[in-house]
């Protein structure tokens, strides 16, 4: 390692660190590459020079730290991204969890509620919304006061709609929400199934027992090691034959939790507890 | 003093418009036993997922692979970035995937590989720009040539669009501006400075 080199991982190491201290959000096993880049754009966005400017700005101004902390999480979500992957979850894992009195699911890091939703609006055209309970989490609370409004712009619908058929829509989108000229709500009946809170695959431990816990595009945030604890909390969070769903091109195969697990649907990436 | 060259443990690779074909001539020229991994980003239309792979594992003698998260980057190995996803190299030469912002309105971009390569692995990188339309990858070829790595670009009067290889020109010292056939054989003699030890 050179010189220079040695001091920037010094300086990231110390500002994560600092924040963990301060904040209580712990960010010093995130995967470096990207979170690096996150963290220049954050640098001119704050204006300070170094990481060692950011992190004194950081400790003395809660607010620069809200807005640091969107730059360290990444808030990109869409419903039924990944069309194939809904369309699993509604063909080959609901005719499970029907056979279940209740039906309970965990969105880990939903972001602003998309994934949810689009669990939701499956379960609502499947006649099961009212016998289930969707728990979603993230550790983004600006993000999740967004998820429980429900609320999202209209131009971004005829993608959701696009998606919501390529997923096996029965009916039209359109049925899910009230659309105003530059937004749309969610159906109070969608936000009625799902509680928000705050919650870290870094830092908490599990919460509830579930049938099915959904965590796309949320582990490739970690390095390996911290992907090896949130893997063991949304284990330990599974009911037996419970259902994991991945992000695509998220996979067990580095874990030493796999051999809790069988692979259920291996191309949409979706588990099932032993 | 005697400097020997460092080895290049990996090639990456980025281009869009009429790279595929560049890729065609390129890769059939690196030998099965390649001591250095190849990563590549185009920027294309997200098609079918695995449709690069499939048309690239014809050409070459290769594995060629649409990696996930956190796979090992191994030598004699081609690597693409699936669409909708930046393909990044970490430290510890693993592939990272992220679905940050498009950046130079691409995802993936071919500067988020490439300065993550010119970040993790220095001096044992060659960054290849080939054809494109747009200047994503200019900023890191200068990244990777300021990190003591290779910078190759495909020659503009060869490029079906120019204005990508004349970015790369502008941005950065380019120790090599070829075309397509030149560029595979080079390529080869690049991986071979790590001796084939692996
Ligand atoms: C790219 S988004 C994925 C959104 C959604 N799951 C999807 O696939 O559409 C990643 C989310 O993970 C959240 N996140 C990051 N670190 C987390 C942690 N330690 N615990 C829980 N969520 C986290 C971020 O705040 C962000 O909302």
């Amino acid at each position: 390692m050179s010189a220079e080199e040695e001091h920037s991982a010094l300086e990231l190491g110390l500002l994560l660190e600092a924040i963990y201290q301060k904040y209580h959000y712990d960010f010093r096993q995130y995967a470096e590459a990207s979170l690096r880049r996150r963290l220049s754009a954050a640098l001119v966005q704050l204006r300070c020079a170094t990481l060692s400017d950011l992190q004194r700005r950081v400790l003395h101004e809660p607010k620069a730290f809200s807005e640091l902390l969107r730059f360290l999480t990444v808030q990109v979500s869409e419903l039924f991204r990944d069309p194939p992957y809904y369309r699993a979850i509604r063909e080959r894992v609901l005719p499970y969890l029907r056979t279940y009195p209740s039906i309970k699911i965990w969105v880990a890091g939903c972001s602003t509620g998309e994934e949810a939703y689009s669990l939701a609006i499956i379960l609502q055209e499947e006649g099961l919304l009212d016998r289930a309970m969707i728990y979603a989490t993230d550790i983004n609370g600006e993000s999740l006061r967004a998820a429980e409004a429900g609320v999202y712009q209209s131009d971004r619908f005829a993608r959701f709609s696009e998606n919501y058929l390529a997923a096996g829509g029965r009916g039209s989108l359109s049925e899910f929400y009230t659309a105003n000229y530059a937004s749309a709500v969610m159906d109070r009946s969608l936000r009625k199934a799902i509680l928000f809170s705050d919650h870290s695959l870094a830092t908490d431990s599990t919460f509830a027992e579930v049938e099915l816990v959904s965590c796309r595009n949320v582990l490739i945030y970690f390095e390996r090691e911290l992907q090896e604890r949130a893997i063991g909390v949304l284990r330990d969070s599974l009911c037996r034959k419970g259902f994991l769903g991945l992000g695509s091109k998220e996979t067990l195969r580095f874990s030493a939790h796999a051999p809790a697990f069988t692979e259920f649907a291996s191309d949409e990436r979706i588990y099932q507890r032993i | 003093m005697v400097t020997t060259p460092r080895p290049i443990d990996a090639l990456v690779i980025g281009g869009s418009a009429g790279a595929l074909e560049v890729l065609m001539t390129v890769l059939p020229a690196l030998p099965r036993d390649l001591s250095a991994a190849v990563v590549i980003v185009l920027h294309l239309a997200p098609h079918k997922p695995s449709y690069l792979r499939d048309v690239l594992s014809q050409r070459t003698a290769l594995a060629v692979r649409e990696p996930d998260d956190k796979e090992p980057m191994l030598p004699g190995t081609v690597y693409v970035g699936p669409p909708n996803y930046h393909l990044l190299i970490e430290r510890n030469r693993t592939l990272a995937l992220s679905v940050d912002d498009a950046v130079n309105f691409s995802r993936p971009s071919i500067d988020v590989l490439f300065e993550s390569a010119a970040e993790a692995l220095g001096p044992s990188v060659a960054g290849v720009l080939l054809t494109g339309a747009n200047d994503d990858g200019a900023r890191g070829l200068a990244r990777i040539r300021a990190s003591g790595g290779i910078t190759v670009v495909q020659s503009p009067e060869t490029a079906s669009a120019s204005a990508m290889p004349e970015a790369g020109i502008r941005a950065a010292a380019i120790d090599h501006v070829l075309p397509p056939e030149r560029i595979g054989p080079l390529l080869v003699e690049l991986a071979k400075r790590s001796g084939g030890s692996r």
